[in-house]
């Protein structure tokens, strides 16, 4: 039997992208499409917020990328190690209820999060349009799952080496042009991208719900570092969310604040570097 | 004969202009040598005063005379029968309005020190590994506590006395709650929070961490799971905000989320991977014990730190002994000042604090002066940083999942004087229920409930 925390499996999706099923019973039987973990690589490590991808059987598996000092000392740890802790299913899981017909849009790594969303979705019978825009063709992930949980799954690449040349938002609104109707549309992904959803879904008056994922520490609306301006009122993404209604989101603010600790994070991030090729050098 | 010197025996403590660097104890506490002779100013008293003054009712004659006689292991016996954290207590409790401010002595001079010399007999127990694991045998029965601050370790540590076997739940990776998210190192070492959560499971109590009640399992299931009583002691965890304009800005931050980036997740350390704000100028808001906790963190971070009180010196809610080392450390009291929005520059980061003067006027229903703005005074402050410390309120988190559990219109979750719920089998106590207060009062209250849920299951 695995051990408390351990990553039973690991796969590269890309070279910057790793997924990790973590053993976790109660977590894996509780965990909702749209609800987070908070986990620690290390005894002296960062609170990592992560999404939940997806549960089977005990295990909970989360996708991340490997962008800060946090995400790079978790990489370090192969399958077969444990994590120093793993606690969820944190915030409330996305609203699904009476929904027919969505679009699900993920960006990069927020695929790995649209893709459960979608999945429930799918498993309630509603026909799920999945767009999922990348870079390039080479950083596509998740494809053969993301076309399982959707009725057409239309991927876009920003440089057009791979299906639909553009941006999601492109996609988006040629399909809301050529007359698809969606009950709600749901967007995961960078910042700015769902804030050009929610521009392209306004001039249709289609209710919109975004994935927030801003700094937080606690995860249990303890901190307060995680709140959003939704409608002109302060929401915790940590228990009001993650999910909040894409039209009413200061967009602007939220950028903001994700650029708390940017020198910190940057510079933390050059100190990582620098040890890991001291390492391998040394 | 007591030693009727009118004075306490003095406490030695680093210097302000030392102390406001770093995060080292301010307070180094008695040699044994001082703790004899504190203790001789102890009057014995058939009737301790100091004892009705005491929420967990130390029996503290007793355990002062063993200090008398040099006797430090008998002592703590007597101590810890009584408190389950007195390493903890004797730092942080308000001595000055409980046991200290009954003391006879008092009357005519200060006080016996009662804090100091708990502080004193619980460390020496600590660094010579002196236990006390006096327990009724098992009784089969399992109770589960929720939250691991010092509600919950009390009344887990009182019931694994009793013979139950108790598992503990918290929600972070870390035991302790606002002992160690909370407080300060410089006021309370983490180190001796670990050392007195560990006393407790050698006695048997079980602590799961990074557990949220409320969402991984909820009350019922814990029944389900055999658990036949709970104690909720998940405390007043949310922050409260001002409500004005500006506060999403930059650069403001709840004292919660301050406090926790520097106590729990270290950031104090310069090798902590968790980031904090580097501050210039800091507007500490509010005038209790967490403002000044906040207020002297900013400060030892090398920040100009000004606490801006709506009210005036006499109604700081804060220990007055908090307030004289945070003047003493530098850090400056613009009373009668209340903020009235906060200005950003052109990347969302605060730049400025609008503020307007107060001036007293009749008491309030809390019994202070009310504060009533001073028509045109309003003036502005250069300030990068707004620390929010005007209160938290109770996480709805459980209550929001446990159908039939009470609470009031502030989410505190209502409870008898035995710390019973509107919910058969379910306790609570401490900030949950009160809403914030102090560290010895959720004590007193998880001992409380310790004795009704002992009385409830041998009943059931």
């Amino acid at each position: 039997m695995p051990k408390k925390y351990e990553i039973v499996r690991k796969k590269v999706l890309t070279p910057d992208i790793t997924s990790i099923s973590v053993y976790a019973p109660l977590i894996a039987r509780k965990a909702r499409a749209g609800q987070f973990i908070i986990l620690r690589a290390s005894s002296d490590g960062e609170r990592v917020p992560l999404t939940v991808s997806s549960t089977d059987g005990d295990l909970v598996t989360v996708v991340y990328q490997k962008v800060g000092d946090s995400t790079m000392t978790l990489d370090e740890l192969d399958a077969g190690e444990c994590l120093t802790d793993f606690v969820g299913p944190l915030g409330e899981p996305t609203p699904i209820e009476g929904v027919k017909k969505a679009a699900v849009v993920g960006g990069g790594l927020g695929c790995a999060i649209a893709l459960p969303v979608a999945k429930a979705l799918h498993d309630a019978g509603a026909k799920v349009d999945l767009i999922g825009g990348f870079r390039t063709k080479d950083i596509v992930i998740l494809e053969d799952e993301m076309k399982n949980a959707s009725d057409n799954l239309y991927i876009c690449t920003d440089d057009g080496s791979y299906g639909y040349a553009g941006f999601t938002t492109g996609k988006l609104e040629e399909l809301l042009n050529s007359g698809e109707k969606y009950d709600r549309v749901y967007a995961i992904g960078p910042l700015v991208m769902m804030k050009f959803v929610c521009r392209v879904t306004e001039k249709f008056d289609i209710p919109t719900t975004v994935s927030m994922n801003p700094i937080m520490i606690d995860g249990t609306g303890m901190c307060g570092c995680c709140r959003v301006t939704v409608d002109g009122q302060v929401k915790f993404a940590c228990v009001d969310g993650p999910d909040f209604d894409g039209h009413k989101i200061d967009f602007d603010e939220t950028i903001a604040r994700a650029a708390t600790y940017k020198e910190f994070e940057q510079r933390r991030r050059a100190e990582h570097k620098c040890r890991l090729e001291g390492m391998s050098n040394g | 004969m007591a030693d009727m010197s009118p004075e306490k025996t003095k406490m030695p403590e680093q210097e302000p202009e030392v102390r406001n660097k770093n995060f080292l104890e301010v307070a180094k506490g008695y040699t044994p040598e001082l703790a004899k002779r504190e203790a001789g100013r102890c009057l014995g008293c058939k009737n301790p005063r100091c004892v009705e003054g005491c929420p967990v009712s130390v029996p503290i004659p007793e355990f002062i005379g063993h200090i008398q006689k040099g006797d430090m292991e008998g002592a703590y016996r007597a101590l810890s029968r009584a408190n389950a954290l007195p390493a903890v207590c004797g730092r942080v409790c308000p001595q000055e309005n409980q046991c200290e401010g009954k003391c006879v002595r008092g009357i005519k001079g200060e006080s016996v020190g009662i804090g100091r010399l708990e502080r004193f007999v619980a460390d020496w127990a600590l660094e010579n590994n002196v236990a006390n694991t006096d327990k009724e045998p098992d009784n089969g029965h399992r109770v589960a506590v929720i939250g691991s601050g010092p509600a919950g370790l009390t009344c887990a540590g009182e019931l694994a006395r009793k013979g139950y076997r108790v598992t503990v739940f918290e929600a972070f990776h870390v035991a302790g709650g606002v002992l160690s998210y909370g407080i300060p190192e410089f006021r309370l070492p983490k180190s001796i929070v670990e050392k007195e959560v560990d006393k407790l499971r050698d006695l048997g109590v079980d602590i799961e961490l990074n557990t949220v009640i409320g969402k991984v399992l909820s009350i019922d299931e814990l029944f389900e799971m055999g658990y036949e009583a709970v104690f909720i002691g998940s405390g007043a965890g949310l922050p409260q905000f001002m409500k004005i304009p500006g506060e999403s800005l930059v650069g403001v931050f709840s004292a919660n989320e301050y406090l926790t980036r520097i106590n729990l997740m270290k950031a104090y350390k310069p090798d902590s991977p968790t980031p904090i704000f580097e501050s210039k100028k800091v507007a500490v808001l509010g005038g209790g014990n967490v403002a000044m906790d906040a207020a002297r963190c900013a400060k030892r971070m090398g920040a100009d730190v000004h606490i801006v009180y709506r009210r005036g010196e006499a109604e700081l809610p804060a220990r007055a002994e908090e307030v004289h080392h945070a003047k003493e450390e530098g850090i400056h009291f613009d009373l009668l000042c209340n903020p009235v929005m906060i200005e950003g520059d052109e990347r969302g980061r605060v730049r400025a604090m609008k503020v307007i003067r107060m001036e007293l006027g009749e008491p309030d229903a809390s019994g202070r002066r009310r504060p009533i703005p001073v028509e045109g005074s309003e003036f502005e402050m250069e300030v990068d940083t707004v620390i929010v410390a005007i209160g938290t309120s109770p996480n709805p988190l459980i209550r929001s999942t446990t159908p039939g559990l009470d609470a009031n219109k502030w989410g505190c979750i209502t409870t008898g004087e035995d710390g019973s719920t509107s919910r058969e089998g379910v306790f609570a106590g401490g900030d949950a229920s009160t809403g914030a207060a102090t560290v010895i009062l959720a004590m007193g209250a998880g001992k409380t409930a310790a004795k009704s849920i002992d009385e409830y299951l041998k009943n059931k």
